[in-house]
């Protein structure tokens, strides 16, 4: 029988540089992308809850919000493809706290890799599931007559500025999920925190008719401004002044809870 | 002789919890160590510390001369670690996991594909290479699980209770695999609840509860320090019990248990002669026996008397069995 163990000696790693962590984050990213292809029902948690939505306040609720399903299409669709990526984005809190308690992370951790690598991994993987989600919802949507105003370079930079805060907002689901013991609990807790955030903003109805103390909450929400900034990029309109308002809240999310993810992480993998 | 692994002092608290109070550990290059305790003894956290994913409180941890805490990537390059739960990804298939890891291991991606085939040809699992891991029955997750801490060719292996809800079949897989490993020449330290197995597989053996280190030494060391042996006869008419029991204790000089409901006669024994001396007088005397054993102290027993706690699985170490019908 020939020698499997030690017909050649390991060479000893003493440091991991940056060339090496983006690797390891690489093959680490093509496996989260397999498991996307592996699991599909994973994807259709979230996809599913934004083309339901989709249908019902189209068909159902269209007409009487908006006056005629037409018309309400372009409010609703953009706001949409920002609830779809921000529900995406709690998926990879989700990936990680099943990793940390299966026993995954234990063997990546005892394997010269860096100690980012599993969360830039898993982060990249996202941007893919991002993308796939967008498609999915904005194919539906076009197949129901929506129609994109403007053209190509808006509507991918519309797609664009939806993954970028999606990256930003995922690492509220990093954090959390580094603090959450089990996946099951996970799951309630991130819907718990993205139905009101969706609800709470002009995606499904305009602020105009809504209490003053809420009105002021939904004209400054995340949710507002990313959908305000698509809707110019998709349907045309302004731009400018809800981009920059997008831009704070990510920088402001990012601000907080890149920090805390990272802390959490740090603390659960020592 | 040099040393795979070396611990001295190793003491780690979780809160009030002393897991490990001061634990010394030495394990020489290309033999096995078992780390035998019961359920919360520190097993783990010995593990967890040898394998850089735990910092110590105190002490001093050497793997292969590199210091887990001040050196942790070499040492990482260094070891292969199965753990107590299938830490492999369920969605992938066999292949694909250990792909994944000789990737993360900086091979190129034909090497790595040749060596998950190489691989899942040595653990048989090439058939079932390509199905999920979620597919997989207990013993061939955890040969994956075994295959992929040996993606990288480590020198030394660490099993944190590699067989643990194995069934007896997938248990005697797993020993396999880990005696050809040895064979070709890598160190192994083992954690097990099971005495089996760690008087199967291991050249050395280290009790370990409550956080400190009960016992160490050879497995029939340990059972000598508990105690010498025991003969047992059994005789197949329930009527003779008394006459076993005279014969017994005339030849040993010392008082047999019998233990009626059992049918059977015990009594210690120094001198394992006897035996043959037993069996000519059982026979004089007409009296034909069901069972006649020859026992060292079971490693369990062992266990009993150095830990104050029966393990979890008996074993009846029988020397020799004679029956005379």
């Amino acid at each position: 029988m020939t020698t499997i163990a030690l017909d050649a000696p390991p060479e000893v790693t003493r440091h991991i540089g940056p060339a090496r962590t983006m690797r390891h984050g690489l093959a680490l990213a093509w496996r989260g992308i397999l498991k996307i292809r592996k699991n599909p029902e994973q994807l259709a948690d979230v996809t599913l809850m934004p083309i339901i939505f989709l249908l019902l306040f189209a068909y159902v609720f269209g007409g009487a919000i908006g006056g005629s399903i037409e018309s309400y299409l372009p409010q609703l669709v953009p706001g949409l493809a920002v609830m779809t990526v921000m529900m995406a984005s709690m998926t990879v809190g989700m990936n990680l706290n099943t990793d940390v308690s299966k026993g995954v992370f234990d063997r990546f951790r005892s394997m010269p890799i860096a100690r980012p690598a599993p969360l830039i991994g898993a982060v990249l993987a996202d941007l893919v599931r991002y993308l796939i989600c967008m498609t999915i919802l904005l194919v539906v949507a076009t197949i129901m007559g929506f129609r994109f105003g403007t053209g190509f370079v808006p509507v991918v930079a519309g797609v664009g500025l939806a993954m970028l805060f999606g990256l930003c907002f995922c690492w509220v689901a990093v954090w959390l999920g580094m603090l959450i013991r089990s996946p099951g609990a996970m799951q309630g807790l991130l819907g718990m925190l993205s139905l009101p955030l969706t609800f709470g903003s002009n995606v499904f109805a305009s602020s105009d008719t809504m209490p003053s103390w809420l009105k002021a909450w939904v004209d400054i929400s995340p949710v507002t401004q990313v959908a305000d900034t698509l809707r110019g990029l998709f349907v045309g309109g302004p731009v400018a002044g809800p981009l920059l308002g997008s831009f704070a809240w990510m920088a402001g999310i990012l601000v907080v809870f890149f920090p805390l993810a990272m802390r959490a992480y740090r603390k659960r993998l020592s | 002789m040099t040393q795979a692994i070396e611990a001295e002092g190793l003491v780690k608290h979780f809160g009030q919890t002393k897991a490990l109070d001061g634990v010394d550990l030495t394990v020489p290059t290309g033999t096995v160590v078992g780390v035998l305790g019961p359920n919360g003894a520190g097993k783990t956290t010995a593990v967890r510390i040898l394998a850089t994913l735990l910092r110590p409180d105190a002490g001093i941890a050497k793997v292969c001369g590199f210091d887990v805490v001040r050196d942790p990537v070499a040492v990482r390059s260094l070891i292969g670690l199965t753990g107590q739960y299938a830490s492999v990804d369920e969605d992938l298939s066999g292949r694909e996991n250990l792909v994944l890891i000789g990737r993360l291991l900086e091979m190129s991606k034909g090497d790595a594909r040749a060596r998950a085939a190489e691989l899942l040809a040595r653990f048989e699992l090439t058939d079932a290479g390509d199905r999920a891991i979620k597919t997989y029955s207990g013993g061939m997750r955890r040969r994956l699980d075994l295959g992929a801490s040996l993606v990288g060719r480590p020198r030394v292996l660490f099993l944190d209770e590699p067989t643990t809800g194995l069934d007896p079949h997938a248990r005697n897989e797993v020993w396999q695999v880990v005696r050809g490993l040895v064979d070709d020449g890598v160190t192994v330290l083992l954690t097990t609840q099971y005495l089996e197995e760690a008087d199967q597989l291991a050249d050395r053996i280290t009790v370990i509860d409550h956080g400190l280190v009960a016992a160490e030494g050879r497995a029939d060391e340990l059972k000598r320090k508990v105690g010498g042996q025991t003969l047992q006869v059994r005789p197949t008419a329930e009527s003779d019990l008394l006459a076993v029991q005279r014969i017994l204790a005339e030849l040993t000089g010392t008082a047999p248990t019998t233990d009626l409901d059992a049918g059977m006669v015990t009594v210690p024994v120094d001198d394992p002669v006897l035996m043959s001396t037993v069996v000519r007088r059982l026979d004089t005397a007409g009296i034909t026996a069901d069972e006649l054993a020859l026992r060292l102290p079971s490693l369990d027993e062992v266990f009993l008397s150095l830990t104050g706690k029966s393990a979890q699985q008996s074993t009846v170490d029988t020397q020799k069995t004679g029956s005379l019908t």
